[in-house]
């Protein structure tokens, strides 16, 4: 047996393809797709050229950024309101969040629920916060309600999916534990289900306030409030030195807002 | 009294792990359910509060029949009967006196057990059952924060402070050493015999269960093959459990004592748990 074994010298590390033949096919289709996208697009090294020439207009032109007492105003009220939203938005979005994800849960909800709390989740998760953003001004018209509205919507998919998948990862036998008790369902969620799970719904509270700071800023360009519409005007405007003081702040602010998430989530163990 | 008849549960998989099982436990005696891993021992135990549902059968705990309730009707009866697990199962992120008063949760409403609103009384209770089961001071240690033994205090804790007609107990000394073991034992037994309740116990380690219970029931493949008193239970019958030796025959090959030590002896049908 031994000695059969050691006489065979050569060895392929196993293929993910069926065989080799259908790997080099793979790869032969990827790259005339790639060559096939380049021509398509025809990207000239003319264009590439002068756009990289207005590209430093731009940059040069925003220099130094602008931050005249009422241009402050503007960016202070602008920042306001985005900030604002993020926190509104977070608060109901996940107030709306957590039956769902109870709902989204394979080892709590009883199967017809389930599809409905998944179908919820993956209808929000299907449309990115510009297209929501868009239809929801068309609804409810411009301003930060509308920016309000379309990221709740975005937080129900992203905290309900995050915390059904955290809800169906819990430890069984403590739940079991607590009906065996005589308790009913929703005292049995309280006890034995929410306790488990209360650590990731603080951290993901936060994460997704991290988020919707961010995204806040970005919603305003459709018109939906906060410091975008402002950083969109001043594009309009030519008023670039402005842009720059705008694109400033919302990094600042973004970089605080990680920086919060990032300790408080690391607190909560 | 519980009085089980021909108990049987068929999993979806098509595993027979009861096959028609009947057992009495009345007054404050202590049952030991033994037999090898797979023979149905947790199925067994679990079936008498419907945490698994068993295919036939019936289950009756003082004349009222288990088997058949649901909702409200089957909570009352759940909150008759103390659940001790063998992972003690205790909710890991909550006090010990929260898991305490969970065994109190069949009698408040929702809202007050969000609240954390339990009646003077209960609260009264829970302090007095952890004194007797030697955690006096520890009701505000996070459950997690606990040694073994003492987890599986507070899981005896939360089973008698329902104030039940019996206890389940379903491998309790399993994840213990055997020090504890013991001490966990003699806290089982002495609550029986001071509440004047029965105790129906499953456990692997037979000398545990000879020291301990007033009665042995051995289980095999789903099917009762043995009982009687812990006097009874000699080599002969230990094959019969552990190896499907014919008992009546006095077949059996010598066999040591079954302590854990000697799972790895026999030709691997001896499977423990």
């Amino acid at each position: 047996m031994a000695t059969k074994a050691s006489e065979r010298q050569t060895w392929t590390r196993p293929t993910a393809f069926y065989n080799r033949y259908v790997k080099w096919a793979v790869y032969l289709v990827i790259v005339a797709f790639l060559l096939w996208s380049l021509y398509d697009m025809r990207i000239s090294t003319q264009r590439l050229l002068a756009g990289w020439d207005s590209a430093v207009d731009l940059v040069t032109s925003m220099f130094p950024p602008e931050l005249t007492p009422f241009k402050r105003s503007l960016l202070l009220k602008g920042m306001a309101e985005s900030v604002a939203m993020a926190v509104v938005a977070t608060v109901a979005g996940v107030v709306i969040s957590l039956p769902v994800a109870f709902m989204a849960a394979e080892n709590i909800a009883p199967r017809p629920v389930y599809w409905v709390g998944r179908g919820f989740i993956t209808v929000s998760r299907s449309f990115h916060e510009l297209i929501v953003a868009i239809i929801v001004v068309k609804a409810v018209g411009f301003g930060a309600l509308a920016g309000v509205i379309a990221l709740s919507f975005k937080t129900i998919g992203f905290f309900a999916k995050l915390l059904a998948e955290d809800i169906e990862d819990i430890d069984a036998g403590q739940m079991e534990a607590v009906s065996a008790t005589g308790a009913n369902q929703s005292q049995t969620l309280i006890f034995g289900v929410i306790p488990q799970v209360l650590p990731r719904i603080v951290g993901l509270t936060i994460y997704r306030w991290d988020i919707n700071i961010r995204h806040s800023t970005v919603v305003g360009i459709v018109g939906a409030g906060g410091i975008g519409a402002t950083l969109i005007n001043s594009f309009g405007k030519y008023d670039y030195d402005y842009s720059l003081t705008i694109i400033l702040a919302i990094v600042a602010v973004v970089i605080v807002g990680e920086l919060v998430s990032a300790y408080v989530r690391g607190r909560i163990r | 009294m519980l009085s089980v008849h021909d108990l049987e549960k068929t999993y979806s998989s098509g595993d027979r792990a009861l096959r028609g099982v009947s057992l009495e436990v009345t007054g404050n005696e202590t049952v030991a359910v033994i037999g090898p891993s797979g023979a149905g021992k947790s199925t067994f135990i679990r079936c008498i509060n419907r945490l698994t549902e068993p295919t036939g059968g019936s289950v009756e705990l003082d004349g009222v029949e288990v088997t058949g309730l649901s909702g409200d009707r089957l909570r009352e009866v759940r909150r008759d009967m103390g659940m001790i697990f063998q992972e003690f199962n205790l909710v890991e992120r909550l006090t010990v006196m929260e898991n305490v008063l969970s065994g109190r949760l069949g009698y408040v409403s929702t809202w007050k057990a969000f609240r954390r609103s339990f009646s003077g009384e209960d609260i009264a209770r829970a302090y007095e059952v952890l004194d007797r089961v030697g955690l006096a001071g520890h009701e505000n240690d996070r459950a997690d924060e606990l040694s073994g033994g003492q987890r599986q205090r507070v899981g005896i804790a939360r089973a008698v402070v329902q104030r039940p007609k019996i206890l389940l107990v379903d491998e309790p000394t399993s994840s213990l050493d055997p020090e504890t073991s013991r001490a966990v034992m003699d806290l089982l037994t002495e609550i029986a015999a001071e509440d004047d309740i029965p105790v129906l116990i499953n456990i692997h380690e037979v000398e545990l269960a000879r020291s301990y219970s007033d009665r042995i029931v051995g289980l095999r493949d789903g099917e009762k093959v043995f009982e009687g008193s812990p006097a009874e239970l000699d080599e002969r019958a230990r094959d019969g459990i552990y190896r499907g030796a014919d008992a009546g025959t006095g077949s059996a090959a010598e066999v040591g004592a079954q302590t854990s030590s000697d799972a790895s002896s026999g030709e691997g049908k001896i499977r423990r748990g």
